[in-house]
């Protein structure tokens, strides 16, 4: 079904049937897809067709009613969300992507609390190896903020920044955790075209350091232009999945989700 | 000139007993440095997780008791015939079991109430420090029960070959409780400032959000837990064995109460808060005392609660912070990395 380049590789996330049901409400009714190693995989479809609720259930914050999650091969279903993260697999959140009362920097810092080698008694201590530890965390914390572009706002709260340098350091704080897998929540979503240009940017660059992307968004210039591979959702269900080109012109998708004007642009 | 401000704090309240000669003051000095002790353990899990401990007297109490009974000996019968007979062991051991038994019981009650979260802890650390106090009221046997225990012994710090010395005066407890005090602001400002400091922080800002990036929310919440009910059990015995007799009144929701009001008032979540607020509170009544009836007292202090957090809702020591401009904790890090900072400031 697909013909991307990407195709070659092995699967890293595998979702097996997956159900979600809340009391008789059924929000994804049997999930199937695969994503491959440094792929770039899109989750669309209107409102509620259960693109949010599959990222809760891959990443551990819900648990699915039926089916498996997993991840390189490890069963995700019996797993906390700080187990999931640990294995690599880090998401950032559709509103609340970041500490408000807490400084940009340290909000980083808090990102990379998994790469920490200090203990109880290195801190209690002050053994050299707690200012060790600290000081590589800072080298790095400073080195992300730099590669993400807002290192000039490093020391104010992170609830001051305009909107999409907040989105941007919830992507910091995701890629401080070290994800071999990253799972963003409309991470371009209120942002203007100049932001969204310098996110898709970013995202390139972090997709070349050999990290799995798994997207969910409604900016279709930008879904068309990064991913690899579109997985269309609609009531619970995938209803056409394929590489960009051939789900602007799937009938189907443009009746659910993309609209009539979607064809029209795909004609021309 | 900001590093040198604690010391220049500490050598001022370790000159205190040289110039004044007033016991029933020093009294006052020392029983206030317990409850900032106190006060400040509290303020690791208030400020620092966010989790209000309203039973936190508990182990304040416990550690107390613990200590007392732990260096007083004890004989009690328990179930089936089983009977327990200790023999009175060092002082100084008192003090340090019982700040392992209340850490103990920290851990219990952070394990059994941190899976149910905020309100519901509230009402399961009220409900823990109720039964102590029932406990301690009613195992007359171990606890002598609203008799007291009495004749509790001085601590003792004993070292082979050179002799001992106990803290029998006033002078020696109030080095004793200023030594602990500043081994306690010691832990918790390491202990804050580190990345097991900023998980906590993570936790009580964004949940979701921490756990998204690794950081185990259960560990670091009985991990809080046990520090803070450990150094109340510290505060607890240091307060059995300067007082000499403990009663069932240690578990008093009151206390747990002053301690709150202290980290409040004084800024929950920063380091000197609970003894800017310690400070005040201890004092208030001591002060009031020599002017007003004992109800204005009460009235007193409670007008005094209420001005200072309705000017001043953050507490008092962030109100200072923000009116000097005080560098708060990331600016620390811009300080240790002045080349980058430089960069920052030039682009």
């Amino acid at each position: 079904m697909t013909n991307s380049s990407q195709t070659s590789k092995q699967p890293v996330l595998t979702l097996e049937h997956i159900a979600v049901h809340f009391g008789g409400l059924v929000a994804i009714s049997d999930l199937n897809f695969v994503v491959n190693e440094g792929e770039v995989v899109s989750l669309i479809g209107p409102n509620g067709a259960g693109k949010t609720t599959a990222f809760n259930v891959v990443t551990g914050f819900m648990r699915p009613t039926k089916g498996e999650v997993r991840y390189k091969g490890t069963s995700l279903n019996n797993l906390k969300p700080h187990q999931i993260a640990e294995l690599g697999l880090v998401r950032t959140f559709q509103r609340t992507s970041v500490f408000q009362n807490v400084s940009v920097f340290d909000n980083v810092m808090i990102g990379l609390h998994r790469r920490g080698r200090s203990h109880l008694w290195d801190t209690l201590l002050a053994l050299p190896r707690e200012r060790q530890s600290e000081r590589e965390l800072r080298d790095k914390a400073r080195e992300i903020l730099g590669a993400v572009g807002i290192e000039h706002r490093a020391y104010e709260l992170a609830g001051a920044l305009p909107y999409g340098d907040q989105r941007l350091l919830g992507v910091a704080m995701a890629l401080a955790a070290e994800p071999s897998m990253l799972l963003l929540d409309e991470p371009v979503s209120g942002m203007n075209p100049t932001e969204t240009m310098r996110f898709m940017e970013l995202l390139t660059r972090v997709r070349a350091l050999g990290v799995t992307i798994l997207l969910v968004e409604h900016d279709m210039p930008m879904v068309m232009g990064i991913s690899d591979r579109i997985v269309v959702l609609n009531y619970g269900r995938i209803i056409a999945e394929g590489p960009p080109a051939a789900i602007q012109g799937n009938p189907e998708v443009i009746k659910a989700y993309l609209g009539q004007g979607a064809k029209q642009r795909a004609r021309n | 000139m900001k590093r040198l401000f604690p010391w220049a704090v500490l050598l001022v309240f370790a000159s205190v007993p040289l110039w004044l000669n007033d016991p029933y003051l020093l009294n006052a000095f020392i029983t206030t440095g317990v409850f900032i002790i106190a006060a400040m353990s509290l303020n690791l899990l208030l400020g620092y997780t966010g989790q209000l401990s309203l039973g936190h007297v508990a182990f304040f109490g416990i550690g107390a008791y613990t200590s007392a009974l732990v260096s007083l000996g004890f004989d009690v019968e328990l179930l089936f015939g089983i009977r327990v007979v200790h023999e009175p062991w060092p002082v100084w051991s008192g003090f340090i079991i019982g700040t392992l038994v209340a850490g103990l019981f920290g851990y219990l009650v952070g394990k059994l109430s941190f899976r149910v979260r905020d309100a519901y802890f509230v009402i399961v650390s009220i409900s823990f420090a109720e039964v102590t106090r029932l406990v301690a009221l009613n195992w007359v046997e171990l606890t002598q029960g609203p008799l007291a225990l009495t004749s509790i012994p001085p601590l003792t710090l004993g070292l082979p070959g050179v002799g001992y010395f106990d803290f029998y005066s006033k002078q020696s407890n109030y080095y004793l409780v200023l030594g602990v005090l500043v081994i306690s602001y010691v832990i918790i400002s390491r202990l804050v400032k580190s990345r097991i400091g900023r998980a906590m922080v993570a936790l009580k800002e964004n949940e979701s959000l921490a756990v998204s990036v690794g950081i185990d929310v259960t560990r670091y919440l009985v991990l809080a837990a046990v520090i803070s009910a450990g150094m109340a059990g510290a505060a607890g015995s240091l307060y059995a064995h300067y007082l000499k007799i403990i009663d069932p009144d240690v578990f008093l929701f009151l206390y747990t109460i002053t301690m709150v009001i202290m980290v409040v008032t004084g800024g929950k979540g920063t380091l000197a808060g609970p003894i800017v607020g310690g400070l005040i509170f201890g004092f208030i009544p001591v002060i009031a005392r020599s002017f007003a009836a004992p109800e204005v007292q009460w009235i007193l202090y409670g007008a005094f609660m209420i001005l200072i957090l309705f000017v001043l809702p953050q507490g008092i020591v962030p109100a200072i912070e923000k009116w000097f401009g005080v560098p708060n904790e990331s600016d620390e890090a811009r300080q240790s990395a002045p080349a980058s900072a430089k960069t920052q400031d030039a682009s």
